[in-house]
């Protein structure tokens, strides 16, 4: 793999917080697209790649997965790509490596299960992002009750934890979890775990609307979406950013040159988003 | 039929909590509101307190136990869960949720299992009471306890086989989640053990500690005191949870817990993490002792019964723990086996595997000055009969 053609210039006082509003607000009306990619799948050198090849095809931002023994909020595509890592030997510290290159082009938000910020401390965890240069945090399992003492420490490292919204959430919820909102907000698209559904786009302005209505940053869209129309559907809904995962890690596992058939898919979703 | 005076507890010290999918947060406390408000019900109360009484076979013998307390050296009192309908106290806990559900206008059950105890008794509360159930097993499991998978299909649940992993209990409630992360609409989780995120450990251990509420009712009546020690096995915690409760407020009384040492704690191949100590993790929606490695990862259990084959724990054991209230010991698969064997032979009673792991340490283990001891006989062991051949010689 060759150097990245051309590095962002790191600013040395921004937080991830920041780098993650400036990806937001450069799209300038179209909604950010942010590709999904499993840190260590199909390997630690190949999701290097995959991860650059979404920089030079049109991702504004990257969502890195975090290899995790018990997934509780993937569907079998992705749990597929974080066992098979794990069967390899991905730690850890593989996974902030790619991050860590990857930040170098693009603002990097990590996608890891509560139990591995834990095993770090949520201090040391944090600290360990910002060194990287990872811009961002999301847990999926990790709902606003339980949240505030890994916050307090993504907001001493200058490191945004992103919180996840569900169609399920009910109004009170969404205006405290928007209160506390870092960076974005993530809303799942359908009530269910990661994985591809046809459709889909009927009911993306609802809860757009509702998750709005309480975010004083920007919202974001995934679960569920994996085709250019759908992404153009959901950006024309309002989502200030796109988010695709399993379209994607299913591309890496199913092709020989993972890198190029994601790349390629990305330029696609890049493209429908362009009105 | 007692139930827990105090509220819905969401921490147990620093252990418990809600790490969930925020889909599910809605239902959690959905849940938590639904229980709260039925455990006060006398309409509630009283139709589950029929159906253990007559349908399920409760209040459950205590049996002193001749010829194991000769073994022993001590009186040794069994609480017969294993004479309950369906044959282990997993019916305590699946009745009371299934008639929850039906509360709360839930049609369709999610359940996992592994021995199969908590599967066929879900799968029996919702015949009984027409709700569709669907168990998830692990393909290890469904192949070591193959007589429960029948009686689950028997009884008119579908058995969806769980092939990631090690193909084991934890896989098996990690797909009963993500199931309920689906479906959360019109399911309910009957979740097996005292596990799981804020209100289950709390709602499964209200459900079962009718075990130590009767025992300590009975003993006191027939023996005329306390028992010394209360010994029970503990996989996520159900059994022993249920009959510790009873006796928590009962200092003189010490609580012992025997987890799974399957091939020794050394070899990392057990199903002990409370035993184990180390650095807390969250599994399962809680934060309680789980085996995990440096990174976090959750690592395999290893337990020659399925039930015990599991590397987490319930999050009010580990706060026993902690506080030296209840203390923690594990048996190997081969003790287990031979008390299998034994109790079989002294009683004319065949334990649960799971079981056989405190029958042990009640036998063999060094009593402590105890006189009298007083065991949950969670289950019956028919389920382990080619499992134990298995193992033969």
């Amino acid at each position: 793999m060759g150097k990245p053609a051309r590095d962002r210039v790191p600013e040395v006082h921004t937080t991830g917080e920041d780098q993650i509003a400036t990806a937001f607000a450069a799209r300038q009306g179209r909604a950010a697209l942010m590709p999904y990619l499993m840190g260590g799948f199909p390997d630690v050198p190949q999701s290097l790649s995959i991860g650059l090849a979404c920089a030079d095809n049109g991702a504004d931002l990257v969502e890195l997965g975090v290899p995790y023994s018990d997934p509780l909020a993937d569907g079998p595509v992705i749990h597929a790509a974080g066992t098979a890592a794990l069967r390899a030997g991905v730690r850890m510290g593989d996974v902030l490596g790619v991050g860590e290159e990857l930040s170098r082009r693009l603002p990097v938000v990590l996608m890891c299960y509560v139990n591995l910020v834990l095993a770090r401390t949520p201090d040391g965890f944090a600290r360990d992002l910002a060194k990287a240069g990872v811009s961002g945090l999301i847990v999926p399992d990790l709902p606003l009750e339980e949240a505030t003492e890994i916050r307090a420490a993504c907001d001493e490292h200058g490191v945004a934890l992103v919180p996840l919204v569900a169609p399920t959430t009910p109004d009170d919820r969404l205006r405290a979890i928007g209160e506390q909102a870092r960076g974005f907000v993530y809303t799942v698209s359908v009530v269910g775990t990661t994985g591809e559904r046809a459709g889909g786009d009927g009911g993306y302005r609802e809860i757009l609307d509702r998750v709005r209505a309480h975010a004083r940053v920007p919202v974001a869209i995934g679960f569920g979406i994996s085709a250019p129309d759908q992404a153009c559907a959901a950006a024309d809904a309002g989502a200030d950013g796109v988010i695709v995962g399993t379209r994607l890690v299913r591309a890496a596992a199913e092709s020989d040159a993972p890198a190029t058939a994601v790349g390629d898919l990305v330029a696609q979703l890049s493209a429908g988003l362009i009105r | 039929m007692s139930l827990v005076e105090a509220g819905v507890e969401h921490r147990f010290g620093p252990y418990g909590g809600q790490y969930v999918p925020e889909t599910l947060m809605p239902a959690l406390a959905e849940l938590e509101t639904a229980w709260v408000a039925a455990r006060e019900d006398p309409g509630y109360r009283a139709e589950l307190g029929g159906l253990l009484r007559d349908y399920a076979g409760r209040p459950t013998p205590l049996y002193l136990a001749g010829r194991l307390s000769e073994v022993a050296g001590r009186e040794i009192w069994l609480k017969r869960e294993d004479l309950m309908h369906t044959g282990s106290h997993k019916i305590n806990n699946a009745l009371g949720q299934a008639l929850l559900a039906k509360r709360m206008g839930k049609q369709r059950i999610i359940a996992e299992t592994g021995a199969g105890q908590h599967g066929v008794a879900t799968a029996t509360a919702c015949a009984l009471l027409n709700l569709e159930c669907v168990v998830y097993m692990g393909a290890e499991d469904i192949r070591r306890q193959a007589p429960n998978v029948q009686r689950m299909r028997l009884l008119g649940a579908e058995v969806v086989s769980v092939q990631a992993g090690a193909r084991t209990l934890k896989e098996a409630v990690s797909e009963a989640i993500r199931d309920w992360v689906t479906t959360v609409a019109t399911s309910h989780y009957i979740i097996g053990s005292a596990v799981g995120p804020a209100p289950y450990p709390a709602l499964v251990r209200d459900l079962q500690r009718v075990i130590g509420d009767e025992a300590r009712a009975s003993l006191l009546e027939r023996a005329e005191r306390l028992p010394d020690r209360v010994i029970a096995c503990v996989g996520g915690g159900s059994n022993s949870i249920g009959i510790f409760t009873a006796f928590v407020g009962d200092p003189d009384v010490r609580l012992i817990g025997v987890e799974a040492a399957g091939e020794g704690l050394d070899s990392g191949r057990h199903g002990a993490p409370l035993t184990a100590g180390g650095r807390a993790g969250v599994l399962h929606g809680s934060l309680s002792a789980i085996m995990q490695d440096e990174d976090g990862q959750v690592t395999e259990a290893h337990s020659v019964s399925a039930g015990l084959d599991y590397p987490g724990s319930g999050p009010e054991h580990a706060h026993l723990r902690d506080s030296g209230r209840a203390s923690y010991v594990a048996v190997s698969d081969e003790d287990a086996l031979a008390a299998y064997r034994e109790v079989a032979r002294l009683e004319g009673i065949i334990p649960a595997l799971e079981t056989a792991h405190a029958l042990h340490y009640a036998m063999h283990e060094d009593g402590g000055g105890s006189t009298l001891d007083l065991i949950c006989l969670s289950g019956r062991g028919d389920k382990d009969l080619a499992e134990v051949m298995s193992h033969d010689g």
